[in-house]
């Protein structure tokens, strides 16, 4: 049966992620459709990275990512805006004190 | 995974998630038998309407009114499929290149568009769609696109006149839609817009060449110019009066300048380019009016436009079938990639049971 006529058989779906130059992250791109991991590379890299805008690409397929509950408001980052002493600027230290 | 937090889990609505996109987020699953309800619960709209009030972007996973999803999956999948289609009245002058450098060049640009066609479907995957039926809907007429590629490319001019005209018009378009307020259009629009200059030079810098050859090469530009001027024109859509979507989309930041405006904008770019090449624009009520600061210009013929879209253009018929054809003979290469994967992840799978 030919994956058209399945439809949900299709390609599966790939995030890429590439790195700009090094020294950089992988930082997410896009996605793209292929068959196994070999051809989204070569797909990533013709779509992602025609004009020299990466060194290294990740592929990964997007039903192997994990993430956190669907708003950026989320009470899942909550914690962290209550604990203002994990910030330098939470210190008071006189003007005269050098280098700090 | 991550569980539900309490409070956060009441009312989960089908979001499809920029990680699993067009399937539910796994924490979603137990509601998955749920429609989403009509109005949004928990001050949700709310939060949209103050995130598109600040200026800042919508993500795949947020909670977003129907009608926003629906009206960017239909505008991201039309401009996906102008540019899938937009490969073809250029693709036809790869083998006629009258040189080396002129094909080389006309690869890459059809390549870009091409590519540009795979960054919006796959930031339309990110609202819910599935690519396979977008591809489907094009194919089969359910879904538009661009009308301007329905009109011939009868000489080499034309090659260069798509990428000062509609290339322009394109940029003209684009460049507000890098703030969009859906992240992922916006972020697919930066990097096209970067290429579309790459685009609009190659094909000024084509009929700058022409227009210093000879008299019949100049005679092409200009012949070029008179026949797409109009539909270039016409991009942009009918007038604002006439748009009775576009205030919606204004209002949710999906579009950020009129109709109208963009034309004129377009016009007032394009004039002293075509002085600067030697050739005349074909609209007799074109000039410059000091008071508004733009150019004066006259009408498109709406009811050209109208017949393009319906499907009555000089080469819709053409279009579709062979964008029919290519998908039909691209079934076998697709077909045995997917069995060949298939292949190596059952001998992957004995390999490790052994």
């Amino acid at each position: 049966m030919s994956a058209e006529q399945s439809g949900k058989q299709g390609w599966p779906l790939y995030e890429v992620f590439v790195r700009g130059k090094r020294g950089l992250n992988h930082v997410h791109v896009g996605s793209l459709h292929a068959a196994d991991d070999a051809m989204a590379l070569t797909h990533a890299r013709d779509l992602y990275t025609r004009r020299n805008e990466g060194v290294s690409i990740w592929v990964v397929r997007s039903e192997h990512i994990a993430a956190s509950t669907r708003d950026e408001k989320d009470p899942f980052f909550a914690p962290s805006a209550d604990k203002v002493y994990r910030h330098p600027t939470f210190y008071d230290i006189p003007d005269d004190v050098p280098h700090i | 995974m991550i569980r539900l937090l309490p409070g956060a889990g009441k009312h989960v609505t089908l979001i499809p998630n920029e990680w699993s996109v067009g399937k539910l987020v796994t924490m979603t699953t137990t509601h998955a038998a749920e429609a989403p309800p009509p109005h949004a619960p928990d001050g949700l709209q709310e939060h949209f309407d103050a995130t598109i009030a600040r200026d800042q972007r919508i993500e795949p996973r947020d909670w977003m009114p129907d009608g926003y999803r629906k009206t960017l999956i239909r505008q991201i999948a039309q401009h996906a499929h102008s540019e899938i289609i937009g490969m073809q009245p250029e693709g036809e002058w790869i083998t006629r290149a009258p040189s080396l450098r002129r094909k080389a060049i006309l690869f890459a640009k059809v390549q870009d568009e091409a590519g540009h066609g795979l960054y919006l479907y796959s930031a339309a995957e990110t609202l819910g769609a599935d690519r396979d039926d977008l591809t489907r809907r094009l194919i089969e007429g359910r879904q538009k696109y661009s009308s301007i590629f329905n009109y011939p490319t009868l000489s080499f001019a034309d090659v260069g006149v798509i990428g000062w005209f509609v290339d322009g018009a394109a940029i003209c378009n684009q460049v507000p839609l890098c703030r969009s307020s859906y992240g992922p259009y916006a972020r697919a629009m930066v990097r096209i817009c970067k290429e579309e200059s790459f685009h609009q030079r190659q094909g000024y810098e084509l009929l700058m060449t022409m227009m210093r050859g000879t008299a019949a090469q100049r005679e092409m530009v200009q012949d070029a110019v008179n026949r797409w001027w109009w539909p270039s024109l016409m991009m942009f859509g009918p007038p604002d009066d006439a748009s009775p979507n576009s205030a919606r989309s204004m209002a949710w930041k999906i579009k950020r300048h009129s109709n109208d405006e963009l034309r004129r904008r377009f016009v007032d770019m394009t004039v002293p380019q075509a002085e600067k090449l030697g050739v005349t624009l074909p609209d007799p009520e074109l000039r410059w009016n000091e008071e508004t600061g733009h150019h004066d210009f006259g009408t498109p013929d709406w009811d050209e436009l109208m017949r393009v879209i319906k499907g009555d253009g000089p080469c819709n018929d053409r279009r579709m079938e062979r964008r029919r054809t290519a998908h039909e003979e691209g079934a076998w290469v697709r077909e045995a990639a997917t069995a060949h994967a298939a292949k190596q992840a059952a001998r992957a799978r004995k390999g490790a049971a052994a």
